[in-house]
């Protein structure tokens, strides 16, 4: 028995090496039949490889190397156990992580993902496994992560009787996926896998569910066939045409107050260079939403820090007086432009966004440009080098006055950081972070102020060093996201920054960490309170702190030693440096409770639907 | 305003409902959606009627472009286009003088009797929103027991040049490229 499993999985080796599954993500989908057919020439004949007629589950495990998974989050459940046994014997090409709840899994495959750029594998069972993972699907969706995700189905002769652990996945998943799939012949398996990665990936990334039923992982495929003929989804749109370019290179050059407004397709698309090439050339400032964070080195000359509800004061005030807004890679979300009405409202709108649905959605631009970040901006970037240096020159001394009032701005109001002897001050800890990880670190956040503190206080210097749920907001990402990210670069230092709440929703990952030996560094903000809430309550409800004291929590330090990791604790400001060396030099997993003052505030703030320059500074 | 949107799918299990998902997702009211077979096998054309101002319609149309079997999604109200329903009226005849009224109804119409008993007959018509209502609207007086409607399907004239990059029709192409909007 064992002979022959080694003999199984050196052969699928072979066959990986001869690049017959160098599968490229920008490719339209390939035909699997031909696939198969291709490895029956070069490989001979053998009943063990992939030329036999196989069985459902080794289809899917098969198709998941070929489409570049070698880690995969899950957890098993009777309508996977098929998949699980076929997972066994590949488990030297592929890992699987065993996770203790399956949005978990998830946000484990999400933080892959996010620091990767490459799509992320989920595997769970039917019904709760599918209800589960619910959570972190749709906070894929929401920020467009790349994401295969298989959940288990009943099989298919009693889906629709409320057998044991059914659920509709497809139907629950419907408007949270980019696409999905209820798999009803194991002859299309190998095709479906194929264009859900091509999917995931492509175009604006987004989250595809396979909903595998259990009879399909164990029926025999014969042939597989190619049901789809062509994805439609996210063929190349086509090349913008010159004249547009040209007219949003005048304006780029002619505008005497522009401001570039990019988010997440600058990281999505890989456009960090062509975006400095092209604002140096302007001499133009830059600010990042929350999602675009590290897309633009915060630290640069040309940046004004984040906008939006918790951004820089500058940034928001630029974006209100300016004439021209670039906005590149982004949505106008509301956390963002506030108030509608008046949100840039002095400015020509250029939008370039690889989502014809995105323009126009919420405000609709006065020129707009169809296209992924990268290539627009590599296009705009030649068009600017083309024109004569004189022309650049004089569009760059119409700004200068521009510059004196965005410096002004930014000199006017820095993001604070009280000291004190005696508590110590969320937002100096992540100064302190910074300082120690030489602001190399990847981090990832949770969701609440300690995220938006993490998003202030830490200059990112490169794309995907910065992961957080944005669009979701989910509680609970953190921690298990870094997993994922830890794994993807091992050889970097992740922090995961997380509050004591969403640290409670998810802290069950501890233990996967520790059994895989992911050196994971967690980073509790610990102020014993649902912070952004309380936050809110004190400013917008009278002080009627409603539900939000977490002041009986565990103790985190004896919690992190039950899990067998590294627990640390800093109460006072002189003990913070010591903790957070200490913490990030262990070799394992560590977790640092920093209680810190309980009361600290998100600033600036611009309440929910106000005029962005309505900021309350302090 | 009332737009009758032409919208070619995937005729595979899930895509319709992925669309009227859409719809009730983003808060749109579908007024009525018909679905058939086109000459291209496995792909189905749905027509769906809806209301909008311009910015709505075109926002509903990238969304519906944007699902990964949708082909094309296209408004046809925006050219000159024929668009069509079909009803089935089940109405009193209780009397040979309604009878022959009816009679002459359906001749005015063009529509036709389908079933006949001694008090009631079934008619079918078919034409425009205003001919099948106007229709409905004059049997009402005999007392209409039940009336079933398709739907509209809808499509565009001979005369349209759905291609023509000037027409308001490019907003629905599955790759509205850029535009500048002065």
């Amino acid at each position: 028995m064992m002979s022959k499993l080694k003999t199984i999985q050196k052969k699928a080796v072979i066959r990986k090496e001869g690049g017959l599954f160098d599968f490229s993500g920008t490719e339209i989908m390939r035909d699997a039949a031909s696939v198969t057919a291709a490895g029956e020439d070069t490989t001979g004949s053998s009943e063990d490889t992939a030329d036999k007629p196989m069985r459902g589950a080794e289809i899917l495990v098969r198709g998941l190397i070929r489409n570049g998974v070698d880690k995969i989050f899950g957890l098993p459940g009777g309508a996977v156990l098929h998949i699980y046994d076929e997972l066994w014997r590949f488990r030297d090409e592929i890992t699987h992580y065993l996770v203790r709840h399956e949005q978990g899994a998830v946000h484990a495959a999400e933080g892959y993902a996010r620091a990767t750029g490459k799509v992320g594998a989920a595997l769970v069972t039917s019904g709760p496994g599918a209800t589960n993972a619910i959570t972190g699907i749709a906070t894929a969706y929401m920020d467009s992560i790349p994401l295969v995700v298989i959940t288990g189905q009943v099989p298919l002769p009693v889906i629709g009787t409320d057998a044991f652990q059914e659920v509709d996945t497809f139907g629950l998943t419907l408007p949270i996926v980019k696409h999905s799939y209820l798999v009803r012949d194991v002859r299309d398996l190998a095709a479906i896998i194929d264009e859900a990665f091509h999917i995931a990936a492509s175009g604006k990334p987004g989250p595809v569910v396979i909903d595998v039923p259990k009879d399909i992982t164990a029926q025999i495929c014969e042939e597989p066939r190619t049901k789809f003929a062509r994805v439609f989804a996210d063929d190349v749109p086509p090349a913008a045409d010159e004249a547009i370019l040209d007219t949003i290179t005048d304006r780029l050059i002619n505008a005497e107050r522009p401001i570039f407004y990019v988010g997440g397709g600058i990281v999505t698309s890989g456009a960090s260079d062509d975006l400095m090439k092209v604002v140096e050339l302007l001499q133009a400032p830059v600010t990042p939403t929350l999602m675009g964070l590290g897309g633009f080195p915060t630290a640069h000359k040309l940046s004004l820090g984040m906008l939006g509800m918790h951004g820089t004061y500058a940034a928001n005030m630029g974006v209100s007086e300016a004439d021209l807004l670039v906005a590149v890679g982004v949505r106008f979300d509301d956390r963002v432009t506030g108030k509608l009405a008046t949100f840039a409202s002095q400015a020509e709108i250029i939008h370039i966004d690889i989502d014809p649905s995105n323009i126009g959605k919420v405000k609709q631009p006065h020129i707009s440009l169809v296209s992924d970040a990268k290539s627009a901006l590599q296009r705009i970037a030649t068009k600017l080098e083309s024109r004569e240096g004189a022309a650049l020159n004089a569009g760059k001394a119409k700004r200068e006055e521009w510059w004196k009032k965005l410096r002004a701005w930014l000199d006017s109001v820095p993001f604070g950081c009280k000291y004190s002897e005696t508590e110590i001050n969320p937002q100096q800890v992540i100064e302190e972070l910074h300082r120690i990880t030489q602001g190399v670190a990847i981090i990832v956040t949770d969701v609440g102020q300690h995220q938006m503190w993490a998003a202030q206080f830490y200059p990112f210097k490169r794309s995907r060093q910065w992961i957080t749920s944005g669009g979701l907001g989910t509680m609970g990402f953190g921690l298990p996201a870094a997993m994922g990210a830890q794994l993807a670069c091992p050889d970097k230092t992740v922090v995961a920054v997380v509050g004591d709440g969403g640290f409670q929703m998810t802290n069950q990952e501890i233990i996967t960490a520790i059994q895989y030996k992911i050196p994971l560094k967690v980073l509790i903000m610990n102020n014993g309170y649902l912070g952004m809430v309380r936050q809110w309550q004190e400013m917008f409800y009278d002080r009627a702190y409603s539900e939000v004291d977490l002041s009986i929590s565990p103790d985190f330090v004896k919690l992190a030693e039950a899990y067998g990791a590294l627990g640390l604790r800093a109460k006072i400001p002189s003990e913070l440096a010591e903790v957070l060396e200490k913490g990030l030099a262990h070799d394992g997993v560590t977790i640092m409770d920093i209680v810190v003052s309980k009361e600290e505030n998100v600033f600036p703030i611009i309440p929910a639907g106000q005029d962005t320059r309505n900021m309350i500074l302090k | 305003m009332r737009n009758t949107l032409s919208i070619l799918v995937a005729n595979e299990p899930g895509e319709l409902s992925r669309i009227v998902g859409l719809f009730s997702a983003r808060g749109y009211n579908i007024e009525t959606i018909t679905v058939g077979t086109t000459l291209e096998e496995g792909w189905s054309r749905c027509t769906i009627v809806t209301e909008g101002d311009d910015s709505v319609i075109e926002q509903i149309l990238k969304q519906c472009a944007r699902l990964a079997r949708v082909r094309e999604a296209k408004s046809v109200t925006k050219l000159p286009h024929i668009e069509r329903e079909m009803a089935l009226i089940d109405v009193n005849a209780k009397t040979p003088a309604d009878r022959q009224e009816i009679k002459n109804l359906v001749d005015i119409f063009r529509a036709k009797v389908v079933d006949i008993s001694h008090d009631r007959m079934i008619l079918e018509a078919s034409g425009n929103k205003e001919k099948v209502d106007r229709f409905i609207g004059l049997l009402e007086s005999f007392q209409l027991n039940e009336v079933a409607r398709t739907g509209y399907v809808a499509i565009n004239r001979l005369t349209a040049d759905t291609r023509s990059a000037d027409t308001p029709v490019r907003m629905s192409a599955k790759h509205e490229q850029a535009a500048v909007n002065t």
